[in-house]
C-alpha cells in the first residue's frame, strides 16, 4: 500500500481554520438550540476576522500546496481579504434583520462560513478539480442561503431558481473542464498554461473548452446573457442574503475568472478577449438600461450588479497586468459602495414591515439626514462621480482599456456610465427633492450605524489615501503574471 | 492725473456696484458724484494743460494686454488734444449729470445700481477717447455699448423698456460688426493696431487695393468705410438709426449723457480720432459727408412730427449728429469736434430740462397734454430757451458758432457732396429752428392741456437737480465762443497739433474763412429765424394751422411720422425673417434634429429599451436557461466560423 505523506498543510491554514469553526459552531448552535442565532453571528464574524489575519499573515511569496491544487500569492491575498469582508459585513448586518424577520437561526452564518470557505478555495483554485469543488461548496451553500426564508414563496423559488440554473451552469462548466483535460491532458494550471502554449492561436477544442468554462464563470458573476437568474434572486432572497450575494461570491468568481484566463490560457488573450469584450459590453448596456425601469431597490440593485461586472470585465479583456490591477481596484471599491448600500436597504423598514420600493425612499433627507447622505455618497459613487471612489475604479478600468487598444470598449463603457447615471441620481433626487414619505423604524442599531460609517467613509474619503489599495492591488496583479 | 480721470470712475462704479447695500442709497450717490467731480476737475486742468497751455503729454502704458506674435496691444492712456477735449467734455457732462441723477431719481428703489451703471458709463467712455490702439478703442466702445444696453432697460420691468434696449444692442451689432472687420482690416494691411505706427504707414498705403466681397477695392477706402459703418451705428446715423428714439425709453438723465453728450458722439470722435487714415480715401470721406447730411435733414423731418418731448429731442440729436458728420466728411474735423463739444452742453441741458418737466409734469412726456407751464416752472423755462437758442444756431449761443462753422466749411470745400451737405443742412437748421420752438411754444405756453391733478403738482425742480443745469447753461451759452478761436479759428493750428490731420487741399476750415460770399454766413441765422417765426405763426398765433396743413398734406404727414417708416421697413425685412428664421431653426433644427436625435430621441429610445429589457425578465426558468443555452450555442458557433473560416 503506497504511503501518502501528509502534504503541507500552512498555506491553505485559513480554509483549514474556517472549516472547522464552521464545524465547531454547527456543533454549538446544535447545543444551544433556536436562541443560539446571535451569538453563533458574533462567533462566525469572529471567526471570519481570525481568517482575515491568518490571510494576512500566510501572505509572501507564491506557494502550492496540496499537490499542486492549491495557491497562494500576493492575488489570492487580495481577493481573499475582500471576500473576507464581504462575509463579515453580511453576518454582522443580517443579525438584527434575521430577528425582526424571524429567520434568526444558527444556520445561517455557519452557511455564510461554508460558502466563504468555498470562496476562497475558488480563489486559490490552481487546478480545474479544486476550482470545481471550491466553486461547488460555495455554491450549494449559496442555494440553501437564496432560500433561507422558506415560509416565503419568493424566497424558496429563488433559491430554486438558483439552483436549477445554477446546476447548468455548473454543468457547462465541468463540460468544459473534460474538455480542456481532453485535450490538454492535464487538469492543473502550470500544466495547461505549459501544453497549451505553443501555436500562434489555438485549436478549436479548447477554444470550445475555454468558451464553456467561460459560460460556467459569467454564470457566477452574472454576466448577460448568463445573468436572468440575478433580478429574480436579488429580490427574492432574504435581503442581508442579497447584500451578501452581491459582494463575496462575485469577487470570488471574478478572482477566478482572472486567474483561469490569465494563468492557464493566457497565451490566447487575443482568442478569449473576444467573449469577454462581449459580454462585457452587454453586461454594461443591459446592467444600465434595464435599470432605469425597475422600481424595487433589491432588483434594481441587481441590474447595478451586472453593470458592475460589465465594466470591471473591461479589465479582463484588456488582459494585462495593468487590467488585472484595475479589476482589482474596481472589486475592492465595488465592495465597500455595494454593502453601504445594502445596510441602507436592511435599515428600510417601516411599521415593522420591510419595504424594498424605491419610492419609500422619498424625501428620506428630512427624515433621516444621515442615513440619505450616506445613500447620496453611494449613488453618486456607483454613478462614477469624482472625487467619489466610483469614479477612480471606473478611471483605472477605462484607462487599463484604452493602453489595451480597445477604445470601443472604453467609449461603450463611458456612455452606458452616463445612462447608468441617471438611475444612480434618481434616487439622489428622490431622497433630497420630493416630499417625505413616514419614517423607517428606529433604532438602526449600532453595528449598522457602524457598517455605514465605515462603507461612507471609505467610498468618500478613498482619493485620500488610493495607495493603499491601488499598491497592494498592483502586487497582487504582479503575482498572476509569472516574470 | 488722466489715470485719475479715467479709473476713479471705475471704482465708484465697483463700491456703488458691490456695496451698494451696504452702503446705502446715500453713500452711493456720495461715492459717485464725488469721483466723477474729481474727474471732471482733473479732466478740464489736463484740458488746460494739454490744449490751451499746449503742453506735450507722452501716452501713458499702463501694462500689456495682449501680446501674441506680431499683436502687441497695451493698455495705454493717450493725451493728445482730441483726446482730453473729449475727456473734459465726457467728465463734465458726466459729473452734471451724475448730480442730476440725484434728485431726478430720488423716487427710484435702485439708486446704487443707477449710479453705478452711470459711473461705469463713464469710465468706459473715458476708455474710448484715450485709448491709443484699435482693440482699446473697441474695448471702450463695446463697453459704452453695454452700459447704453443695461441702462435703456434700466426699468426692466417695463417691456417697452426692455424691447428697446435688445432693440439698441442689435441694431448696434450691425455697427460693430463693421466697425471689427474695419479693424481686421488695418491689421491686415498695416501689420498693427496702434495708432502711430498706422498713422505713419496710412500715406503708403494710399494706392493699395484689398480683396472684398470678391472684388477688388482701394484698400484704405474699404476700410475706412467699415470702420464708418461703426460709427454709423453708435452715432446713429442712417440706416442705423432706429434705436435712438426708442432709447428714450431709459431714464431722462440717460437719455442726456449718453443718447446725446457723450456715446453717441463716439463715431464722430472716431473718425476725427483716425483722420490720418480717412484724409488719404476720399471716397470714404465723401460717404461719410452724404450720410451725415442725409441724416441730418432727415432727422429734422421727422422731429418736427413727434409728440413726446423726449422723441423730438432724440431725433434732434440724430440731425445734429449729422451736421458733425458731414463736417468729418468734408475734413473740417475740428468744426466737427466743436460742435461735438457745443453740443454735448446744449443737447444734454436740453435733456435735462426736458426731464426737469417730465419730473414736474408727474412722469408725462406727451407735449399734447402740456402747455401752460411756464409760469409754474420758470427756471425751467429759461434753461430750455437758452437750449433751443444755442440748439437753433441763434448768434453769441455756443451752436451758432459751432454749427454755422460747419455749414460754411462744407460750401467751402467746393465738391458736389460739399453742396448737398450745404444745402441740406440749411433746410434742417430751418426745421430744426422750427420743431425746437415748436417744443417750446407746446410746453410751455397756451392752455394748459394737462387734467387739474397733475397741474396742481407741478413744481419748479429741486436744487440738486437745477444746480447741474446751470452749469450746462453756462456752457451752452459761452463755450461757442471761448472756444472758436481755439476750435476752428486762427488758433486751431497750435490747438489741435499732431492730433487731427488734414490734407492742405482738404482744409475746408481754412477756405472758409477766406473769400465766402455774403449769404453763407447769413442764411443759417436767417433760416433759424424764419423757423421761429413759422412756429410762432404755427403754434401760437394760429394753433389750428397744424392741423389744417396736416390734413391736406396727409400723405407726407403720415410719411413723417411714421420715420419714413423706417422701423416698419425693418420690421418687414430683417426682423420677421430673422424671427422666421430663427423660429424654423428652433422647432426644425433644434427641436427635431438635435433635440429629437440627441436628448430626447436618446432618452426615448433608452426608456424603450428598459422597457424591452425588463420584458425579458419574464421569471420562467427556462426561458433563463434557454438564454444560457444560447448564449453559449453563440460564442461557440463564432469560434467554429472563425477558425472554419
Amino acid at each position: 500500500m503506497p504511503s501518502f505523506p501528509l502534504p503541507p498543510l500552512s498555506p491553505a491554514l485559513p480554509e483549514i481554520f474556517l472549516a472547522a469553526a464552521s464545524m465547531a459552531l454547527l456543533l454549538f448552535g446544535v447545543f444551544r438550540g433556536e436562541r443560539a442565532a446571535r451569538e453563533a453571528s458574533w462567533l462566525a464574524a469572529l471567526a471570519l476576522v481570525v481568517a482575515v489575519v491568518l490571510v494576512l499573515g500566510g501572505g509572501g511569496p507564491r506557494q502550492l500546496a496540496l499537490y499542486g491544487m492549491f495557491v497562494t500569492d500576493a492575488f489570492a491575498v487580495f481577493m481573499k481579504v475582500l471576500v473576507l469582508l464581504g462575509g463579515i459585513f453580511a453576518i454582522v448586518m443580517s443579525i438584527r434583520w434575521n430577528e425582526q424577520a424571524r429567520i434568526a437561526r444558527f444556520e445561517f452564518p455557519v452557511l455564510v462560513l461554508l460558502a466563504t470557505t468555498g470562496m476562497m478555495m475558488m480563489v486559490s483554485a490552481a487546478d480545474l478539480i479544486s476550482l470545481y469543488i471550491g466553486l461547488e461548496l460555495q455554491s450549494l451553500s449559496l442555494y440553501v442561503l437564496a432560500g433561507f426564508k422558506r415560509d416565503t414563496v419568493r424566497s424558496a423559488e429563488a433559491g430554486l431558481k438558483y439552483f436549477v440554473l445554477g446546476a447548468l451552469a455548473s454543468g457547462m462548466m465541468l463540460y468544459g473542464c473534460s474538455m480542456v483535460y481532453g485535450f490538454a491532458g492535464a487538469t492543473d494550471f502550470a500544466t495547461l498554461a505549459a501544453t497549451l502554449s505553443g501555436g500562434e492561436t489555438l485549436a478549436i477544442g479548447p477554444l470550445v473548452g475555454i468558451v464553456f468554462v467561460v459560460v460556467g464563470l459569467a454564470f457566477k458573476v452574472s454576466a448577460v446573457p448568463f445573468h436572468m437568474w440575478t433580478p429574480d434572486v436579488y429580490e427574492g432572497a432574504p435581503t442581508p442574503v442579497t447584500a451578501f450575494f452581491s459582494v463575496a461570491p462575485k469577487v470570488a468568481a471574478i478572482a477566478l475568472f482572472l486567474r483561469v484566463m490569465i494563468e492557464p490560457f493566457g497565451g490566447y488573450v487575443a482568442d478569449w478577449r473576444q467573449v469577454i469584450w462581449l459580454i462585457s459590453v452587454a453586461s454594461m448596456v443591459l446592467g444600465s438600461v434595464a435599470a432605469i425601469n425597475q422600481s424595487n431597490f433589491k432588483r434594481l440593485m441587481a441590474y447595478s450588479s451586472i453593470g458592475h461586472i460589465g465594466y470591471a470585465l473591461i479589465g479582463l479583456a484588456a488582459g494585462s497586468k495593468e487590467g488585472v490591477e484595475s479589476v482589482l481596484i474596481y472589486m475592492a471599491i465595488y465592495v465597500f459602495m455595494n454593502v453601504g448600500t445594502f445596510a441602507v436597504i436592511l435599515l428600510m423598514r417601516r411599521n415593522g414591515e420591510d419595504v424594498e420600493a424605491i419610492d419609500d425612499l422619498q424625501g428620506l433627507a428630512q427624515t433621516h439626514p444621515a442615513l440619505a447622505l450616506s445613500l447620496a455618497i453611494f449613488m453618486f459613487a456607483m454613478a462614477g462621480i469624482p472625487p467619489l471612489s466610483g469614479f477612480f475604479g471606473k478611471l483605472y478600468v477605462f484607462m487599463a482599456a484604452i493602453n489595451a487598444e480597445l477604445y470601443v470598449l472604453a467609449v461603450i463603457g463611458v456612455v452606458t456610465s452616463v445612462v447608468g447615471a441617471y438611475y444612480y441620481i434618481r434616487i439622489v433626487k428622490l431622497m433630497y427633492f420630493d416630499a417625505p414619505k413616514p419614517a423607517f423604524d428606529r433604532p438602526f442599531g449600532a453595528e449598522m450605524s457602524a457598517v455605514l460609517a465605515v462603507t461612507a467613509v471609505v467610498t468618500l474619503f478613498f482619493f485620500i489615501a488610493p495607495s493603499v489599495v491601488v499598491d497592494s492591488a498592483a502586487a497582487a496583479a504582479a503575482s498572476l503574471f509569472p516574470g | 492725473m488722466a489715470v485719475i480721470v479715467v479709473f476713479a470712475p471705475l471704482i465708484a462704479a465697483a463700491i456703488a456696484g458691490f456695496f451698494g447695500r451696504l452702503i446705502g442709497d446715500r453713500g452711493a450717490q456720495l461715492v459717485t458724484c464725488g469721483a466723477m467731480i474729481l474727474s471732471a476737475v482733473l479732466a478740464v486742468i489736463l484740458f488746460v494743460d494739454v490744449a490751451i497751455l499746449g503742453n506735450d503729454r507722452p501716452t501713458l502704458s499702463l501694462f500689456t494686454w495682449i501680446d501674441a506674435g506680431d499683436l502687441v496691444v497695451d493698455w495705454a492712456l493717450r493725451l493728445d488734444t482730441l483726446s482730453v477735449v473729449m475727456m473734459a467734455t465726457v467728465s463734465v457732462c458726466s459729473a452734471a449729470i451724475h448730480v442730476y441723477s440725484v434728485g431726478y431719481m430720488s423716487h427710484d428703489p435702485s439708486i446704487p445700481r443707477f449710479q453705478s451703471y452711470l459711473s461705469f458709463f463713464t469710465f468706459f467712455m473715458l476708455m474710448l477717447v484715450t485709448s491709443d490702439n484699435f482693440v482699446q478703442l473697441f474695448f471702450g466702445w463695446e463697453g459704452v455699448g453695454l452700459c447704453s444696453y443695461l441702462l435703456i432697460g434700466f426699468w426692466y420691468d417695463r417691456p417697452s423698456a426692455n424691447a428697446a434696449s435688445i432693440k439698441a444692442f442689435i441694431v448696434n451689432r450691425v455697427g460693430d460688426f463693421g466697425f471689427a472687420l474695419g479693424i481686421f482690416a488695418v491689421y491686415m494691411m498695416f501689420g498693427s493696431l496702434q495708432f502711430d505706427a498706422v498713422f505713419n504707414e496710412a500715406p503708403n498705403a494710399a494706392k493699395e487695393t484689398l480683396e472684398f466681397l470678391g472684388i477688388e477695392w482701394d484698400a484704405l477706402t474699404i476700410a475706412c468705410i467699415l470702420l464708418f459703418i461703426g460709427a454709423m451705428g453708435k452715432s446713429a446715423q442712417l440706416p442705423l438709426h432706429t434705436w435712438l428714439p426708442d432709447a428714450m425709453e431709459g431714464p431722462t438723465p440717460v437719455s442726456a449723457l449718453i443718447h446725446a453728450a457723450t456715446m453717441v458722439t463716439a463715431g464722430v470722435f472716431m473718425v476725427c480720432r483716425l483722420s490720418p487714415i480717412f484724409e488719404y480715401a476720399p471716397d470714404a470721406l465723401a460717404v461719410v459727408v452724404l450720410v451725415g447730411a442725409t441724416t441730418a435733414l432727415f432727422a429734422a423731418t421727422v422731429g418736427v412730427t413727434q409728440t413726446d418731448i423726449k422723441r423730438v429731442i432724440a431725433y434732434s440729436t440724430c440731425s445734429q449728429l449729422g451736421y458733425m458728420f458731414f463736417a468729418a466728411g468734408v475734413s473740417a474735423y475740428g468744426a466737427a469736434m466743436f460742435h461735438l463739444m457745443t453740443h454735448a452742453f446744449f443737447k444734454a441741458l436740453l435733456f435735462l430740462g426736458s426731464g426737469s418737466v417730465i419730473h414736474a409734469m408727474s412722469g408725462e412726456q406727451d407735449m399734447r397734454k402740456m402747455g401752460g407751464l411756464w409760469r409754474l416752472i420758470p427756471i425751467t423755462y429759461g434753461l430750455m430757451w437758452i437750449g433751443s437758442l444755442a440748439l437753433a444756431g441763434i448768434p453769441i449761443f455756443a451752436g451758432y458758432y459751432s454749427k454755422d462753422m460747419i455749414l460754411e466749411s462744407a460750401w467751402a470745400a467746393h465738391s458736389g457732396v460739399g453742396q448737398y451737405a450745404f444745402w441740406l443742412g440749411i433746410f434742417a437748421a430751418f426745421l430744426t429752428a422750427f420743431y425746437s420752438w415748436r417744443l417750446l411754444f407746446l410746453t410751455f405756453h397756451g392752455e394748459p392741456r394737462a387734467d387739474h391733478e397733475t397741474m396742481h403738482h407741478v413744481h419748479e425742480s429741486p436744487k440738486v437737480m437745477l444746480i447741474p443745469l446751470y452749469v450746462l447753461a453756462f456752457g451752452a451759452v459761452f463755450a461757442g465762443m471761448a472756444g472758436y478761436h481755439y476750435f476752428v479759428g486762427e488758433g486751431r493750428a497750435e490747438f489741435w497739433r499732431q492730433s487731427l490731420l488734414v490734407l492742405p487741399e482738404n482744409d475746408a476750415i481754412e477756405h472758409a474763412h477766406h473769400g465766402l460770399p455774403f449769404f453763407v454766413p447769413l442764411l443759417p441765422f436767417v433760416v433759424a429765424i424764419a423757423g421761429i417765426a413759422v412756429a410762432y405763426l404755427c403754434y401760437m398765433a394760429r394753433p389750428g394751422l397744424p392741423a389744417e396743413i396736416a390734413g391736406r398734406f396727409r400723405g407726407l404727414y403720415q410719411f413723417l411720422l411714421n420715420k419714413w417708416y423706417f422701423d416698419e421697413l425693418y420690421d418687414r425685412i430683417f426682423v420677421r425673417s430673422a424671427f422666421r428664421l430663427g423660429y424654423g431653426f428652433w422647432k426644425g433644427g433644434d427641436g427635431a434634429i438635435i433635440d429629437g436625435l440627441g436628448p430626447d430621441g436618446l432618452a426615448a429610445a433608452t426608456v424603450g429599451a428598459a422597457r424591452r429589457a425588463s420584458r425579458l425578465q419574464t421569471g420562467y426558468i427556462y426561458h433563463y436557461a434557454f438564454a444560457i443555452v444560447v448564449g453559449v450555442v453563440v460564442f461557440v458557433t463564432w469560434y467554429l466560423l472563425r477558425s472554419a473560416g
